[in-house]
């Protein structure tokens, strides 16, 4: 007898669609970490000075690091509930390649948190003075960025999913590794301002968004086998 | 031939007892050739004609700082060993290095502060290398603190290992960054190391020093390791019978 198996994608899919699902439902959890990362650059005027123009030099790290720290906010419950309910075990007996099934999860909490952080960067930038020119290079790098950032915190989540303590111990797995991400998209920011042009260190954090995402499922369906076959 | 004694390697009881005899070996060699180096370095060689005397702090540094990403190499290549072909053994040791490879980054980071200081003018410079080793070692301490916070062993060894094998793919693209980040924000005078060619009479006591290090990582691997092992099978026939 020959079971007849979903395919692929269309498992993927119904991954992607269920968190959706999930996330309108509990819209205000969403809103959170947004809120965050608005409240976060809030305090770099108020801690330094309300000068726009010295805020200007800082103004793209800035919102780079308050974007890194409201994404990895986010990441702590990403497969938790899963776990604990016995999702992701179906998942791994479910025969279909577990990374795939992972990645649309990543996906999905992606489309949740970094894609809102990305639209609102302009936004936040100008409260920092950025100008209104360096709105698509900032917006740019965060979609790469953001992108990375999301599997690499899949990959901490998945370790740290079974942990007692483990959102401070994924910020110290992920933040290290996420450094690059970092330098390469405020570069790219203050290059754009300084009137050079920000092509290279764009195209660094596409390579290194395209490795995550070939490299990052691997990663990921190993650690969650890890976490839920004890 | 036979690949009987190969594969005793990975059993516990043949480990622990090859390895107890092989750390004295590595100890005592590791204490002659570091003392000779010390002596050479610090007495033998001549100073050097821009920084002194101080840069002899060197024959510390530059091993310390080739060891800690030595040590990581080993650790994540121990903890895919385990990862694949499932031997506890290698675990262990993926184990013991991170300890002995976060001590050796730490010793690198506050040899070059304390030789930054009267080089730079300054304790802390956002040099390139500086960043990239205090990087690393936020990943060996990451890695030590996932090892430390499951209870289950076999878990535990399992998770860490995946970060390991993370990590190190990440390290090159880590150094590489900080490389780039760093040219772009600092003139090069500050780093102005370029030592075009190293006197030889400077370069031999930092290779004695280099060797003599690598000597007590096996010291200190070994030792940790049965450490390791001990802990591990406490409750095995083996270590009842041979005790």
């Amino acid at each position: 007898m020959t079971a007849v198996r979903t395919p692929t994608l269309a498992a993927a899919k119904l991954v992607f669609q269920r968190d959706m699902t999930l996330a309108w439902r509990r819209w205000d959890e969403v809103a959170q970490p947004l809120i965050f990362y608005v409240v976060v650059t809030t305090m770099f005027p108020l801690a330094t000075t309300p000068d726009l123009s010295a805020l200007r030099e800082i103004g793209g790290g800035v919102v780079w690091v308050a974007a890194l720290l409201a994404s990895l906010l986010a990441l702590e419950a990403l497969f938790r509930a899963d776990v604990e309910d016995g999702t992701t075990e179906q998942w791994v007996l479910s025969g279909q390649p577990l990374g795939y099934l992972l990645l649309a999860k990543v996906a999905a909490h992606w489309v949740l948190t970094g894609l809102p952080l990305v639209i609102m960067s302009p936004i936040v930038g100008t409260g920092l003075g950025l100008p209104t020119s360096a709105w698509g290079v900032l917006m740019a790098s965060l979609l790469l960025g953001t992108g990375t950032l999301s599997i690499l915190g899949g990959i901490g989540a998945a370790l740290t999913v079974g942990v007692r303590r483990g959102s401070v111990l994924l910020s110290l797995l992920v933040l290290p590794l996420a450094m690059p991400l970092l330098i390469f998209g405020s570069r790219a920011v203050s290059m754009q301002m300084d009137g050079d042009s920000p092509a290279g260190p764009l195209q660094l954090l596409a390579a290194i968004f395209f490795m995550a995402l070939s490299l990052g499922p691997i990663a990921m369906s190993a650690a969650i086998r890890i976490s839920v076959e004890n | 031939m036979s690949w009987t004694w190969f594969h005793k390697l990975a059993s516990p009881p043949h480990a622990y007892r090859i390895l107890g005899s092989l750390a004295p070996w590595f100890g005592w060699a590791s204490l002659a050739l570091i003392l000779l180096a010390t002596w050479w370095g610090l007495v033998k060689a001549p100073a050097d004609y821009q920084q002194g005397d101080g840069f002899r702090i060197l024959y510390v540094h530059a091993p310390s700082a080739w060891m800690s990403m030595f040590t990581y190499v080993v650790m994540a290549v121990a903890a895919g060993v385990g990862l694949v072909w499932r031997i506890k053994l290698a675990h262990a040791a993926a184990a013991a290095c991170a300890p002995i490879g976060a001590s050796f980054t730490f010793l690198a980071l506050a040899t070059g502060s304390i030789w930054g200081k009267p080089m730079w003018g300054t304790w802390w410079v956002w040099d390139a290398r500086l960043t990239s080793e205090l990087l690393l070692l936020f990943l060996y301490l990451g890695y030590m603190a996932l090892r430390a916070s499951f209870d289950d062993p076999q878990r535990a060894d399992r998770a860490s290992a995946v970060l390991a094998l993370v990590g190190v793919i990440n390290v090159p693209i880590i150094h590489y960054s900080v490389n780039w980040w760093s040219t772009l924000h600092q003139p090069a005078s500050v780093t102005k190391f370029d030592k075009p060619s190293i006197d030889l009479a400077m370069l031999i006591p930092l290779f004695l020093m280099i060797i003599g290090f690598q000597l007590y990582f096996g010291w200190a691997v070994s030792r940790r390791l049965r450490g390791e092992i001990l802990r591990r099978e406490r409750n095995a026939n083996w270590l009842k019978e041979a005790a």
